[in-house]
């Protein structure tokens, strides 16, 4: 028998639910859909705008579309992308807390690079 | 109750084999399906190159032609080249995957199908982005 004072009807339900339900697969797909065209523009924008020199590229992102475009695109991509490699590491990363440090690690990264690029648009959007 | 394993307690069980290697015939499915995870994880390591792109013009021209020369390189090029296709093709296998999400092209015949839709897509896409870029004047 148990020898500590859970009901055995509450060590069956273990940890019990995290209360976030299909939170993370719907936020996936949700940010996959904004994807289909942000991403679209954005490879057809790197194509034509990597041989840009430096007043033809600071010319572009003062365009308030593309600026808005910009940001759009990497809150996107920074949370679609964080989501996917949450998997990947829950996946293949077996040792618990090595598991739960690369989680936090990498959700911190994509934070560091998601607010980085999106302040860089906006700094030359608004004049630098 | 039954004792409950521990970390300790060594549970044999049968194992399928590991996905690659000589156990599994070839199959266009789960080919596909790898090759989203790789191109996924490709794709959010390309994004810090991207996001550097943006900073490096933000911090102004010398910054920004320092990073060129690096992009221009032929290693740069190539990454870019690499970093089109692998997110169009997850762009188009994603849309594989939200077409089956909402219940439909799930048999056999259709899945297999689509994969090879895919496949031809994403290069077909990858040469029309290059030569759209190129082509359509400013």
């Amino acid at each position: 028998m148990s020898n500590n004072l859970r009901s055995p009807l509450s060590q069956a339900r273990g940890l019990g639910s995290a209360k976030d339900g299909v939170h993370h697969w719907w936020v996936q797909r949700l940010t996959a859909l904004a994807l289909i065209p942000l991403s679209l523009w954005f490879v057809f924008s790197v194509a034509r705008y990597h041989v840009a020199d430096y007043p033809t590229m600071m010319a572009w992102i003062h365009n308030p579309y593309v600026a808005v475009g910009l940001v759009l695109y990497f809150i996107a991509v920074f949370y679609h992308s964080a989501l996917g490699v949450q998997v990947v590491i829950e996946d293949y990363v077996g040792t618990e807390w090595l598991k739960i440090a690369s989680i936090v690690l990498m959700k911190l990264a994509h934070f560091v690079f998601g607010a980085a690029a999106i302040f860089a648009v906006l700094k030359i959007a608004f004049g630098a | 109750m039954s004792a409950k394993p521990t970390a300790k307690t060594v549970v044999s069980r049968p194992l399928s084999p590991f996905m690659l290697g000589q156990y599994y015939r070839f199959q266009i499915s789960s080919f596909l399906s790898i090759t989203h995870r790789v191109t996924g994880v490709g794709l959010a390591l390309g994004s810090i190159l991207l996001a550097v792109w943006v900073m490096s013009a933000a911090m102004g021209p010398l910054e920004f032609g320092q990073f060129n020369s690096f992009a221009h390189s032929p290693f740069g090029l190539f990454l870019l080249l690499g970093w089109s296709w692998a997110l169009l093709y997850h762009l188009c296998n994603g849309i594989r995957h939200l077409v089956w999400d909402v219940g439909y092209a799930f048999d056999r015949k259709n899945v297999d199908l689509g994969g090879w839709i895919v496949v031809v897509a994403s290069v077909v896409l990858t040469a029309a982005v290059w030569s759209a870029a190129y082509l359509i004047p400013a």
